[in-house]
């Protein structure tokens, strides 16, 4: 069927084209990223230290080879795999709900929570584990904030929701620029500041369960769901008279994304532009229909930052916080996109 | 299947749109809904499809009041066929066609082979098979119109109801939409349709409600209430109804040349 479900004319995959091409790519991007970085690993010691984990293989490697590759270069890769996967995940199911291609899934204050929530408490001198819940906690509490506001605003759901994310988002920006006002030069506003613009260095075994937990919370209503997004899309008046009761359909995938983007902020603090860019991007290899654009997106995002982390951290001998490459590559790529085929849509 | 409304009144704040509405439409025939713009046609339909519900009176289906079905239930008897429009994402005429059986699988699935099966059939049915695999929004309006009305018969319902089918529709393709909505009443599927033609009321419906100022100002077969007293009172202008081929045709066409100049002079 994949020939019905594309875009006629247009140059479309059929699912098991699309799905290889991506899965090829993460796999790729994996392997490569094993490889890459400031401590050398030959392709050829990689396989061995990764087949040695099943067969029996004489080390031609060292042990601290072993260490990276297993302890600092596959939490790190997981992560960013995870992390791409679940902001493209949510960016795509916010536009879908949202009716809106231009949707991201910033646009309910989740990331700015989150960045409050952990300048609190790295004004608190918590540690990190602490910063991590207390982002996820204020990234939480700001997007079902933005939703008790928006079902107090009149006129149109859809509008008021964007309206009250807007507002307090920008409330919730205040108040971190005030607790960078308020914190020590020395040492807290340094670290708050690094840690907004967004980071996977440092990525330990717990951050990385934590957030696969409540990822996988998080994806699997989107996933079950991916059908009625579709119907969605049409508005809520025509989703309605197909059945689907869209304010509920709504408001589950909109707390399922902002759980996924809460928990990848608040393992990698805030990282801009893929929830945005990459369903966009996908949309040209698969079309609108979330049964393909979903999943699809997932991948593309997982292999996109992983990418994108690389570079963070091999250009420059000092690591580049990812949050500001992910900005350098994902705006100039955007403004390509819309000049170029800005009426697909 | 019939559809009955009883007693409907509704209000947007302090200003009555609906007043008083009681109609009923039976298995296999067509009512046209006739009345000029803003006279709560689209609102009668809202009410009707469960959009609205804080109305007084009672829209009943088969006997049994929509009020007491949630929207799943409710999709599952009757469909709506909304004006063409252009939707924010493009999705092919076979996914567009595929989404009416959204009513029918679970909350948590998708479409399988069935409901495949089911809009390929009603592509089929409706002659655009050839379209399936094209973008919705790069197809004409009157295929646009059909699909939309493929959509309404995947959901499996007998009721049907379109707001205005023909309003963006170029003369021949209201004539082909309009006898598909024919031969589907004729097959017994109830059919409601809002229309500002009194022609089409003619060419096409088993009986009108006329609705003037929120009211019904005449409820029954075209041909015996529709006349050029109702025309007038509906619109505000006078026409003249002629009768062609031994009445098996009826026409409206504007009576004064002062009407027909004052339309002239509009369009320059």
């Amino acid at each position: 069927m994949g020939d019905r479900t594309g875009l006629g004319g247009s140059r479309k995959l059929s699912n098991g084209a699309c799905a290889a091409l991506l899965l090829c790519l993460l796999l790729a991007a994996v392997l490569i990223s094993f490889v890459l970085g400031r401590y050398p690993v030959t392709p050829v010691q990689l396989a061995g230290i990764l087949l040695s984990r099943i067969f029996e293989i004489t080390p031609t490697w060292t042990e601290t080879m072993e260490m990276v590759v297993f302890n600092i270069r596959l939490p790190r890769i997981l992560m960013a795999c995870m992390v791409g996967c679940a902001l493209s995940a949510a960016g795509a199911s916010y536009q879908g709900v949202f009716q809106n291609p231009m949707a991201a899934p910033d646009i309910l204050g989740a990331t700015s929570g989150a960045a409050f929530g952990a300048a609190l408490a790295i004004l608190l001198r918590q540690s990190s584990a602490a910063i991590m819940v207390s982002a996820f906690i204020f990234s939480m509490m700001t997007v079902l904030l933005v939703i008790f506001v928006a079902g107090r605003a009149r006129g149109k759901r859809v509008l008021g929701l964007i309206l009250s994310g807007i507002m307090i988002s920008s409330l919730f920006s205040s108040a971190t620029s005030f607790l960078k006002l308020v914190a020590d030069p020395s040492d807290q506003l340094p670290a708050i500041t690094y840690w907004l613009m967004g980071s996977l260095s440092g990525t330990k075994n717990k951050d990385l369960l934590f957030a696969f937990i409540v990822m996988v919370i998080g994806l699997i209503p989107l996933i079950l769901l991916r059908w009625r997004m579709n119907v969605l899309t049409l508005g809520d008046d025509e989703a309605r008279t197909m059945g689907v009761n869209a304010g509920r359909v709504r408001f589950i995938v909109i707390i399922s994304a902002t759980l996924i983007t809460a928990a990848a902020t608040s393992v990698s603090g805030m990282i801009g532009w893929v929830g945005l860019v990459i369903p966009h991007l996908t949309r040209r290899l698969t079309g609108n229909d979330f049964r393909r654009l979903l999943p699809a997106s997932m991948a593309a995002g997982a292999v996109f930052l992983l990418a994108v982390d690389n570079v963070s951290r091999c250009l420059l001998a000092v690591e580049i916080p990812i949050g500001i490459l992910t900005a350098f590559i994902g705006a100039p790529f955007f403004i390509y996109l819309i000049t170029r085929e800005g009426e697909r849509y | 299947m019939s559809l009955e409304v009883n007693g409907l009144s509704f209000s947007y704040g302090t200003r009555k749109v609906l007043d008083n509405v009681s109609f009923r439409v039976e298995a296999g025939e067509l009512l046209a809904v006739l009345g000029p713009n803003g006279v709560g046609k689209s609102t009668l339909f809202r009410c009707m499809l469960g959009l609205l519900r804080d109305y007084t009176g009672e829209c009943k289906i088969d006997g049994e009041s929509i009020n007491n079905m949630n929207a799943r239930q409710l999709a599952r008897r009757v469909a709506y066929i909304p004006q063409t429009h252009y939707p924010s994402f493009n999705f092919s005429v076979f996914d567009m066609v595929l989404m009416g059986t959204t009513a029918r699988i679970s909350a948590a699935s998708s479409p399988g082979p069935r409901q495949k099966e089911l809009a390929a059939a009603a592509l089929e049915r409706l002659g655009i098979s050839h379209l399936s695999s094209r973008g919705y929004t790069q197809i004409s309006g009157g295929e646009q119109q059909l699909t939309l009305i493929a959509r309404a018969l995947v959901q499996e319902t007998r009721v049907l109801i379109m707001d205005e089918p023909t309003s963006s529709l170029d003369y021949g393709n209201q004539l082909r939409v309009m006898s598909e909505v024919r031969s589907l009443a004729h097959e017994g599927y109830t059919v409601i349709e809002s229309t500002h033609n009194p022609d089409q009321a003619f060419l096409y419906s088993d009986r009108i409600l006329a609705l003037s100022e929120g009211i019904v100002a005449a409820c029954g077969p075209p041909k015996e209430v529709l006349d050029e007293a109702l025309v007038s009172r509906l619109y505000g202008v006078d026409v003249k109804i002629f009768s062609l081929d031994s009445d098996k045709h009826r026409v409206c066409v504007p009576a004064s040349p002062e009407v027909s100049s004052r339309y002239s002079d509009g369009a320059h």
